[in-house]
């Protein structure tokens, strides 16, 4: 029995008086790969978002329920959401590196989170997490270059390098690969393969059959109810057992494509 | 051909309607375009009438007199010509104006742009438009009436008319032009990036100054510079407020003379039109509109290379 | 939660540390946030200063005689009678001629020029002019209407110069409002076989009509107010006889305020409160209008 990184208990999210997911209670696995599924609409992202409270940042949103992380709820009046989000980390859909040089981009992440350190240990963590994106023999010239320079792919890389560079324990992936091509595709599943030897991964799919090559658990998201709006997770198993043998009627409908 | 074919099919009558629409069509386009070369004219116009007085003036007065000498007396008996001390007073007054300006402008745009949500916006913006709608001879009666003995009384040795007080009233008339201008360079900046931001953990202010100001720094530069480029072609608040006596100073309690007073003096006076004393008034108009021109012309490269950066 | 933990992960002997600092941040940022606030309600503050000051310092003169006096070397005999004549004046005559040439401009630049250099010329040219200080077109309209025309300080020769100065903001105001047509308009008209023109005269203008007259309102309340280029053709700021044709020598409102600022005393002080109040009344009027209008006409469609 794999140890937990994310407890999520009960969880139910609000825009004003839209209730988007309901009821989600989930136990994310440690290091390794959890694929979040479901048809189009149906909240993956908004349960993705509140795993590490970036969906406060739309101001009608409202949570109910808890997500429990390190032996605490992120979402306690106590903690504030900027010290989550370092710890859990997220890489978005569209790669969205800053105007700042390829240096710089991971550079400011660290400073903002008072990484402290000479120039040289800077350069060395820069180094590190560009390394472990499978970024730095492609940049290791030009990290003086503007991000926005690089090719979607590599942009891609570039944001994941920012976020392995804070060291979080959860690195969440909203459809990393969607924009990309399929070779910078395959590039990303192979990194996030290796990734897990450290970190907790959970990704938002909407390609099954990416899911099925790169996730060891998958949690497949429904409507709660046929003309309903709010989502829920109504599955969550290993992935071979989802794809294989799923026990939800609606799960073996999606998987074997019948519809969504 | 294809042409004759479909004439000969097409009924008479149809055919001169369509001829007429199209004799129509070219009418207009003809009279719009003509319309619209008057705005050439209008360019035209003012570098000829500007040029010719001013090379008159050359005739006159060496360029040495202009450029290197440091009074300005074109009124007076014994006429000196130099430039600066006019220059000096219009740049005294804007920087002045930028000190209010621009660091009040740019927290303004990064409040709007940032922090602000759609009511208090809506609620904000109106005022500022108004700020800027404001008459300039109200922002002069303002700075003379209200602004001047305030200071007089923190500073005993301030004169009745000073750079000062104008450059106070005529920060205040630019900072909604910086504002506005500061907040659509924040705006072009996408919310993708400041999602990054976020993601890594960082405040909402460490996002606008630390991500979103710096990408959007050259629009914000070309905002600047269009609003001192404003500040120094600025004409009554200086007129009412800042004094006629030209000098080089860097004190901007004293009574200066900007390069719009001047104009505004003469215009006012009975010099006589066709003397040199005149005459000079198309020579600063010259100086003014070439630095202005400049500062246009670099603010929209500025912000035509921040717009390719962004699409 | 606890700062600055390990991550739970296999040790690389690479452990840097972060020491987050947040309650320092928040701080900070929640600091700044209110001198950024505080920024916005100092101009605010500027400008109802401002006006609660002209209107307690022009409120005395604000009397009937205000408006059907001349000016007068007496504050009390002295009225905006001719300066309110030649502002109206000024206004309408502008409106006409300046109407057709920058909505006209606006129209060609946006619907009919062709993507070439002359069009980006132009459109360059008028940017560059919407930029030129408006005393440089009181010199132009010096140089060209009141002497190279031969109008002399009259009121034609501000018409003229006035028209010129209001152009570019037309022409921008214009083609603002026809970019908002939806592109479906326009496309169903010349797909009907509409040539450009009857395209525009017929949907786009009807859509945008309401636009191009807001921008045209707002245009010449910045006109109203315009005081450098009427100075520097000429106009006067002491006329004592009404206005009979647009050959006539005349005065405006701002002018005439600017004319009392400058006198010493404080009775005409007050009278250039007063004439503001006027001015500032008359610029609410217009803008009033244009709002009203802008509202009109977006709701019917």
């Amino acid at each position: 029995m794999e140890q937990t990184a994310l407890d999520i208990r009960n969880l139910c999210v609000y825009y004003g008086h839209f209730l988007a997911i309901k009821d989600v209670n989930l136990s994310i696995p440690r290091n390794q790969i959890t694929a979040i599924i479901g048809p189009s609409g149906v909240g993956k992202s908004t349960l993705l978002r509140a795993l590490n409270r970036m969906n406060e940042l739309v101001p009608t949103c409202r949570t109910e329920g808890e997500i429990l992380f390190d032996g605490q709820n992120i979402y306690d009046p106590k903690v504030d959401p900027v010290e989550v989000r370092r710890r859990i980390g997220m890489v978005f859909q569209k790669p969205n590196p800053f105007p700042k040089s390829i240096y710089e981009n991971i550079a400011w992440g660290l400073r903002i989170n008072g990484f402290r350190g000479s120039r040289a240990q800077m350069d060395e963590a820069v180094e590190r997490a560009l390394r472990a994106a499978a970024l730095w023999d492609e940049v290791k010239d030009k990290l003086h270059q503007s991000g926005l320079s690089l090719s979607g792919g590599q942009q891609q890389r570039l944001c994941l390098a920012r976020v392995i560079a804070l060291q979080p324990e959860v690195i969440l992936l909203d459809e990393p690969a969607s924009a990309l091509d399929p070779i910078a595709t395959l590039k990303i599943e192979e990194l996030m393969r290796e990734l897990t030897k450290e970190y907790t991964i959970v990704i938002v799919t909407h390609n099954m059959q990416q899911a099925a090559r790169v996730s060891d658990y998958t949690a497949m998201m429904m409507l709660t109810g046929e003309g309903e709006r709010s989502g829920t997770v109504i599955e969550f198993a290993p992935t071979k057992l989802i794809f294989t043998n799923p026990q939800d009627k609606r799960t073996e409908g999606y998987v074997t494509g019948r519809f969504g | 051909m294809a042409t004759d074919r479909y004439a000969l099919e097409v009924p008479l009558r149809l055919q001169s309607r369509a001829q007429r629409r199209r004799w129509e069509e070219r009418a207009v386009r003809g009279i719009l375009l003509f319309f619209a070369l008057v705005s050439i004219l209008t360019t035209l116009g003012i570098i000829y009438v500007l040029l010719q007085e001013t090379v008159l003036f050359f005739r006159q007065v060496s360029f040495a007199q202009f450029f290197l000498d440091t009074r300005w007396t074109p009124l007076f008996l014994s006429q000196r010509f130099g430039i600066w001390p006019l220059v000096n007073g219009t740049v005294l007054v804007a920087a002045g104006a930028m000190l209010v300006a621009l660091p009040l402008g740019l927290l303004a745009a990064i409040y709007m742009s940032e922090y602000a949500g759609e009511r208090v916006r809506q609620i904000l913006k109106p005022f500022l438009e108004i700020l800027a709608g404001v008459p300039t001879v109200v922002y002069g009666y303002f700075a003379l009436t209200f602004i001047t003995p305030i200071l007089r009384s923190v500073f005993p040795q301030t004169q009745v008319f000073n750079a000062a007080s104008a450059a106070i009233a005529m920060g205040f008339m630019i900072l909604p032009m910086v504002a506005s201008l500061s907040e659509d360079a924040l705006y072009a900046v996408p919310y993708s990036v400041r999602e990054a931001a976020y993601a890594l953990g960082a405040t909402r202010w460490e996002v606008a100054t630390q991500v979103v100001v710096p990408g959007a720094l050259s629009g914000i530069v070309a905002a600047f510079i269009l609003a001192v480029s404003r500040a120094v072609g600025e004409t009554m608040i200086v007129a009412i407020a800042a004094g006629q006596q030209p000098k080089l100073t860097l004190n901007p309690l004293e009574s200066i003379e900007t390069m719009t007073a001047y104009i505004v003096q003469v215009s006012l006076g009975d010099t006589p039109q066709q003397s040199l004393a005149y005459r000079t008034i198309f020579a600063v108009g010259m100086m003014l509109f070439a630095m202005t021109l400049g500062m246009n012309v670099t603010s929209h490269l500025l912000i035509r290379r921040f717009r390719e950066v962004y699409e | 939660m606890r700062q600055g933990t390990q991550p739970i992960r296999a040790d690389q002997g690479f452990a840097p540390t972060f020491k987050p600092n947040l309650p320092y941040r928040k701080a900070m940022g929640v600091a700044w946030e209110a001198v950024a606030l505080l920024a916005i309600l100092l101009g605010i503050a500027m400008l109802l200063t401002l006006l609660v000051k002209v209107f307690l310092d022009g409120l005395p003169y604000l009397r009937p005689q205000l408006f059907t006096e001349f000016p007068s070397r007496f504050p009390d005999q002295a009225g905006l009678r001719s300066a309110l004549q030649g502002s109206i004046w000024l206004m309408v005559l502008t409106a006409l001629l300046s109407f057709p040439l920058g909505v006209g401009t606006g129209i060609y630049l946006e619907e009919f020029a062709p993507k070439n250099v002359l069009t980006r010329f132009l459109e360059i040219n008028v940017a560059n002019l919407a930029g030129v200080p408006s005393i440089i077109y009181g010199l132009l309209g010096l140089g060209l209407f009141v002497r190279g025309l031969g109008l002399g300080r009259s009121l034609l020769a501000g018409v003229l110069t006035m028209t010129l100065v209001i152009l570019p903001v037309i022409i921008v105001s214009t083609r603002e409002a026809l970019r908002a047509v939806p592109a479906s308009i326009r496309e169903a008209a010349l797909a009907l076989g509409a040539s450009r023109w009857e395209m525009v005269r017929d949907h786009v203008l009807a859509y945008s009509m309401g636009g191009i007259f807001t921008g045209m309102i707002l245009a010449l309340s910045r006109a109203i107010g315009e005081t450098a280029p009427l100075i520097t053709i000429g106009a006067l700021t002491y006329i004592a006889f009404d206005l009979h044709g647009p050959l006539d020598i005349f005065t405006v409102l701002p002018i005439q305020i600017f004319n009392w600022v400058s006198m010493p005393q404080q009775a005409f002080q007050r009278l250039a409160a007063a004439g503001i109040i006027v001015l500032l009344a008359l610029l609410l009027s217009m803008n009033s209008l244009a709002i009203w209008l802008r509202n009109r006409l977006q709701k019917r469609w």
